[in-house]
């Protein structure tokens, strides 16, 4: 099996602002794989280099094959793409937009059962003008994924939501998931990549921190384990023999024992934390 | 999302049909902007209504013959504000339309599809064809009915018509697209692109007769393309009669078309160099 995405040693400059600084990437096809960062982490910037719409300052970068700083329309028609913001076609309806762009791909899908698939069946007649910011980025994935794409990319799709629409959002990625298609979303929330991700990349500062799946990144599994009492504390492999140890000394009971692992914010905090230099 | 929706029809066979042609979406686009020009409120009374409103109150204000010429006053602000609805159908609606959609993402949504991008162009074109064919029609109509405006009758006239209409409006679409990478955003564009558009109406002849006009700021309008349209339209619509208003005594119609030919020419040069695909926040 071949990768959908291959990268490597891709940099990015604005001015002063290093915005991407030597990513390496493989993304096979048939994956989800997510890029988590902070605002400002270059989340978009590399997304958007992948899609064709920024040049690359350096680096080799390979997508379904292409170079994508030399876009063809037979690449274009095979990914789709979902923007971080767009305000478009708001006089249109639902359905008048979809059907529009259906007719620029070879083999689209059917526009009304795409319509269905995002859930706007019911605001199909509905300006896109008067859509709920949740239902104006259902819009934006029927677009993305109407071309029948192998690739489809998704920047912050759910930033904004509040926490209902999101899980109805997740429903959907994870229908297109299902459906075969490589997805690539960019999220800087911690549990949307674990909720949807086959793989994550953790990005800060332009570079790739952390890389694997949700639950070992960042050597969760394998994480000492820190155990804390009334007169101390310490970080060990071993917590059962601390705390027997502790047991021994206390002849019974430790007062305020506990016991606890870094959870994924916490890995993730300090991955994000100190990534630079 | 169920099954039936995302289809599980094998898709690599999808690679072997055609890809839609340029002229077939360029269509389909000239349809959906014309729709969605119609539909926004602001534009239409911007570009579309103005001419018209301005024609039915000056008409009204202003009645009355202009020294013994048969050519009535509301007759010139007819072909005048026939000129400028042109002129605005093309340059006003574009440089501001073009400037939106570079600033609302549809420029950046329809880069990242396999839409050829001539035909954004060609809907753009369209769009303008149609509000500007509208415009004339409304305009002569209120002529006709309103101000005793007669249509000539000879072929010869129409023939002129058609080509100070086509250049014209070529003319103005192409310095509006080139203008609509000016403002820095939709909001900021109504007033760039309107601001210059409504001085030059004032000196080119659209609203104060040349006569009454220092001879500076007619040699700056005689830059400009819009003095010639409207010296085009007033050459098929006033006759022989009005000729005596004209400056020269003549309509010119070779300098006419001399002129709007050269900003055909230099227009499609400044969109091929200048037009951007993205916003100044897209890298
Ligand atoms: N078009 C641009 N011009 C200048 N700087 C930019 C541009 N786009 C992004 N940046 C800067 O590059 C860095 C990465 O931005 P971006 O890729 O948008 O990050 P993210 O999507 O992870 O929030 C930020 O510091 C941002 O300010
Ligand atoms: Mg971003």
């Amino acid at each position: 099996m071949t990768n959908a995405i291959e990268v490597r040693g891709l940099t990015k400059r604005y001015g002063d602002v290093q915005a991407v600084s030597g990513i390496d990437l493989d993304i096979s096809q048939g994956e989800v794989f997510a890029i988590l960062g902070p605002n400002g982490a270059g989340k978009s910037t590399t997304v958007e280099i992948l899609e064709g719409y920024r040049k690359r300052d350096s680096g080799e970068v390979a997508v379904l094959g292409v170079d994508p700083a030399r876009p063809t329309r037979e690449w274009r028609s095979r990914i789709g793409i979902v923007l971080q913001s767009a305000n478009d076609a708001a006089e249109l309806s639902v359905r008048e937009t979809v059907r529009h762009f259906a007719g620029y791909y070879p083999n689209p899908r059917d526009p009304d059962e795409v319509i269905a698939a995002v859930g706007l069946t019911e605001s199909a007649n509905k300006r896109v003008r008067q859509l709920s910011g949740g239902q104006r980025r259902r819009v934006d994935v029927a677009l993305g994924v109407l071309g029948d794409p192998e690739l489809i990319f998704l920047d912050e799709p759910t930033t904004g939501f509040d926490p209902e629409a999101r899980r109805q959002f997740w429903e959907l990625i994870e229908g297109l998931a299902h459906n075969g298609s490589t997805i690539v979303l960019t999220t800087h929330y911690l549990d949307e990549a674990e909720a949807l991700a086959d793989r994550v990349a953790v990005i800060a500062g332009g570079r790739i921190v952390a890389e694997g799946e949700p639950a070992t990144l960042g050597g969760r599994a394998t994480a000492k384990a820190v155990v804390t009492w009334q007169d101390g504390s310490v970080e060990t492999d071993t917590p059962t023999e601390t705390v027997l140890e502790l047991s021994r000394r206390y002849e019974g009971e430790v007062p305020g024992l506990a016991v606890a692992r870094p959870t994924l914010e916490d890995i993730y905090l300090k991955l994000i934390e100190a990534p630079r230099d | 999302m169920t099954d039936t929706a995302t289809g599980t029809a094998p898709r690599r066979t999808a690679a072997t049909r055609a890809m839609p042609s340029a002229l077939k979406l360029g269509l389909s686009r000239g349809a959906v902007e014309t729709k969605m020009f119609f539909r926004e409120k602001d534009a239409v009374v911007f570009t579309f209504a103005f001419p018209i409103v301005l024609l039915m109150l000056f008409g009204s204000i202003f009645a009355g013959d202009l020294e013994g010429t048969g050519v009535t006053v509301s007759q010139l602000y007819t072909a005048g504000l026939i000129g400028a609805g042109v002129m605005g159908a093309g340059f006003q609606n574009l440089g501001i339309g073009i400037a939106g959609d570079r600033d609302d993402g549809t420029l950046k949504r329809l880069a990242g599809t396999p839409m050829p991008r001539s035909a954004y162009f060609i809907g753009k074109i369209i769009n303008v064809l149609v509000i500007a064919f509208l415009e004339v029609a409304i305009l002569l109509a209120i002529g006709v009915v309103m101000y005793d405006l007669d249509l000539p009758s000879e072929v010869s006239s129409w023939v002129t018509f058609a080509w100070v209409f086509v250049l014209g409006v070529t003319a103005a679409a192409l310095l509006g697209t080139a203008a609509s990478s000016l403002p820095r955003s939709a909001k900021s564009a109504a007033a760039v692109i309107s601001m210059p558009f409504v001085v030059l109406q004032f000196i080119s002849g659209v609203f104060i007769p040349f006569t009454q006009m220092p001879e500076w700021l007619i040699n700056i309008a005689s830059v400009f393309p819009l003095k010639w349209m409207c010296q085009g339209f007033r050459a098929v619509f006033l006759g022989d009669g009005g000729a005596a208003l004209e400056l020269t005594k003549s309509y010119e119609l070779g300098r006419v078309a001399l002129v709007l030919a050269a900003w055909v020419i230099g227009g499609l040069v400044l969109c091929l160099t200048t037009f951007r695909w993205k916003g100044r926040r897209d890298g």
